[in-house]
């Protein structure tokens, strides 16, 4: 049992209020505040943890983009990862980046870093996407447990607890696996300062989508980016009778 | 964007009906603009990049800091200020995160950065509570930076290790009768073969409640004036050595302050710190560094505080608009807002003069005169912007009212910073 793959994104910071550029074409990212996924914190807590019960010997953080996702990288680091790996992916390439191109980087990368398991976030908090997980264990055809809440290490098998829809669901799969970090899996540990000072000398190695044989062309296009429409005021009734005449009246029932 | 999932969020969704934490969730993220790392200035061949630039690791230091006071230290904060105690469990996770020893080695466990991460940590502990930004404060910038300057191999072995893990400590210099004019301190030290027998009393202690080692300024030779000033290693358990009730102060309560009695207390000579009486130089030097540590404090407060105001102009409506939008509100918060700019500017300004090893008094003393100046300013109108609820507890303005109070008078009141800016400047025009 020895590696696992992290992988981390840089997406804008959660408390961050989106802006649509005005061409419609996306949100705005020039000059604002970016961090890495809260789920990808959480999946590299996991790894972490997995490290320090010594279930596994190295965990290697990924994350695809331009030169800023190095900061994210780093902080992966600052949280326990021993190193890196930043996949190069600029300019058109980087913005038409869905979960497809990610899912084929990280099978690529996992069977090149002869890993165990792949851990990443359940889904990024721009896109929602909640594919590449899915997409990764299915291009590897390894066996995946998503919207992880509890994982547990059991020989060569890993116990899943998943949160679904009607309650928790516990399956045991064979390793390698991809697994996908559900919220309450854990709490992500602060990287303590001295941690911080460590992370500036472990390494992040550089590549780039066309060394691990990826095309990076995408199959979807997006059209058109709006807000959602302002919330207006509801209206309040006073019985019953007003409400259903009301929800007639404008055609609901 | 999945907005109710993040942790933040559903932790401040369970308490929305709480204006404290209403408040507090926004503290996260507020600067407008994302960093410049150094390293990208220098890459983009900017020679002389402005003073909010920091080095990766900077970077990276003060965000973890802003995250963790902002979600583990911010719920007791209010609990900590009325009861007048600092929360052992406080104190414990500024060992764990590494923040009492910022510009210790590694070697002694320390987190072996600079001390411009020293400030800015400082800066982001006092947004959420300047009490335990003082702690911080004063353990890095007084007390490692004098083990670190003057200890002999076997106190730093001794101490050091033991202050970036686990150990708080003091510095004790004020008395009773001698606090501006520190010099004239009364505490004596008697030689007796290899110890030295301590007598008197200190006032205005920071920390005394949870420290472990006190640094002790005693005169050895009072006939000498104060050539005679030592400083002197004294561990929490030596006899004699009383520890007095604590003040109960107006503001930064949850800092304890205590007078100290040292009876007739033993103390062998390998516990003197550098050389017998070099202590006033000892102090100065340290309090000269010291000034910009309280400087970032202030300047973490008077931004704390403001974070904390604007957000509620912006929500409170009266004459059918925001109160922000009022032309003679946006006045005086921009006013506010290019103060605090000022006061961030000189104290970083200062820290970075210091670590560039070029003279630094004159600049560290506008730091600590301005800020504290900015913070009492800030302080006064966010109560005022927030009306009637900035007046109450629930609300957390009136505590950083309080907490400013403080900054015009200890490490060197404003009228000692201003008399010696003045004596710089009288040099200054020495022909």
């Amino acid at each position: 049992m020895s590696r696992v793959l992290v992988g981390v994104k840089r997406v804008i910071d959660y408390a961050v209020k989106i802006r649509v550029k005005p061409d419609h074409s996306g949100v705005v990212t020039d000059g604002v505040k970016h961090s890495m996924n809260p789920f990808c914190e959480i999946a590299v807590e996991e790894a972490v943890k997995l490290k320090e019960k010594k279930f596994i010997k190295e965990v290697v953080a990924v994350s695809c983009g331009p030169t800023q996702v190095t900061e994210t990288i780093r902080t992966a680091l600052a949280m326990g990862c021993d190193r890196g790996i930043h996949v190069e992916v600029s300019g058109k390439d980087y913005e038409a980046m869905g979960p497809l191109q990610i899912a084929k980087i990280f099978a690529a990368l996992a069977k090149k870093e002869e890993a165990s398991l792949v851990i990443l976030g359940k889904q990024a908090i721009d896109d929602d996407c909640n594919q590449t997980g899915q997409m990764t264990a299915a291009l590897l055809d390894w066996p995946q447990g998503t919207f992880a809440s509890e994982v547990t290490i059991d020989g060569e098998k890993v116990k899943v607890v998943r949160e679904i829809d009607g309650g928790l669901e516990t399956i045991k799969i064979s390793m390698p696996a991809v697994l996908t970090a559900d919220l309450r899996l854990n709490t992500p540990r602060y990287a303590t300062l001295p941690n911080i000072m460590k992370a500036k000398k472990k390494k992040i190695a550089n590549m780039k989508p066309a060394d691990l044989g990826v095309d990076m062309v995408s199959r979807v296009e997006v059209l058109r980016v709006d807000e959602p429409p302002t919330r207006l005021a509801g209206v309040k009734v006073e019985t019953v009778d007003d409400l259903v005449a009301k929800l007639k009246a404008n055609g609901t029932i | 964007m999945a907005s109710p999932l993040i942790r933040c969020f559903s932790k401040v969704g369970r308490q929305v009906s709480r204006p404290w934490s209403v408040c507090q969730h926004g503290l996260r993220n507020r600067s407008t603009q994302p960093d410049m790392s150094a390293e990208q200035a220098a890459a983009l061949g900017v020679t002389y990049p402005p003073l909010q630039t920091y080095s990766e690791e900077e970077g990276m230091m003060r965000d973890a800091v802003n995250k963790f006071a902002q979600e583990r230290l911010a719920p007791f904060v209010s609990k900590m200020d009325e009861n007048s105690l600092m929360d052992p469990e406080v104190i414990k996770s500024l060992f764990e995160q590494g923040l009492m020893g910022i510009e210790i080695d590694p070697e002694y466990g320390g987190t072996g950065s600079t001390f411009f991460s020293s400030i800015l940590v400082i800066e982001e502990l006092a947004k959420v509570d300047a009490s335990v930004a003082v702690l911080c404060d004063i353990q890095n910038t007084l007390i490692n930076t004098l083990f670190t300057k003057l200890g002999t191999a076997a106190q730093k072995e001794r101490y050091l290790s033991r202050l970036s893990t686990d150990m708080v400590g003091s510095f004790c210099l004020s008395e009773a009768e001698s606090g501006s004019d520190a010099f004239s301190l009364k505490t004596r030290a008697d030689k007796h073969g290899d110890y030295y027998v301590i007598n008197g009393s200190k006032m205005w202690i920071s920390n005394a409640e949870q420290a472990g080692v006190f640094l002790v300024m005693a005169n050895v030779d009072p006939s000498a004036g104060h050539r005679g000033i030592t400083c002197f290693i004294v561990d929490r358990d030596t006899e004699g050595l009383q520890i007095g009730k604590k003040e109960n102060k107006l503001g930064l309560r949850a800092s304890s302050t205590c007078p100290l009695n040292l009876d007739n207390i033993k103390v062998p000579e390998k516990n003197v710190l550098g050389q017998i009486g070099h202590g006033y130089k000892y102090a100065i030097g340290m309090l000269n560094e010291g000034r910009i540590g309280i400087a970032a404090q202030m300047l973490g407060l008077a931004q704390g505080c403001f974070d904390q105001a604007v957000p509620y102009t912006r929500q409170r409506v009266q004459f059918g608009k925001r109160i922000f939008d009022f032309q003679a509100m946006q006045h005086q918060i921009a006013h506010v807002a290019t103060q605090i700019e000022a006061a961030r500017l000189l104290t970083y300004n200062a820290a970075r003069l210091k670590e560039a090893g070029r003279p630094f008094i004159k600049e560290a003393c506008m730091a600590k005169y301005f800020t504290s100046e900015v913070a009492t300013l800030t302080t006064s109108k966010c109560i005022e912007w927030m009306g009637g609820v900035g007046f109450t507890k629930d609300y957390p303005v009136e505590k950083y009212y309080r907490d400013c109070k403080i900054g015009t008078i200890y490490e060197g009141t404003t009228n000692i910073q201003l008399s010696t800016m003045a004596k710089f400047i009288d040099k200054e025009y020495d022909h």
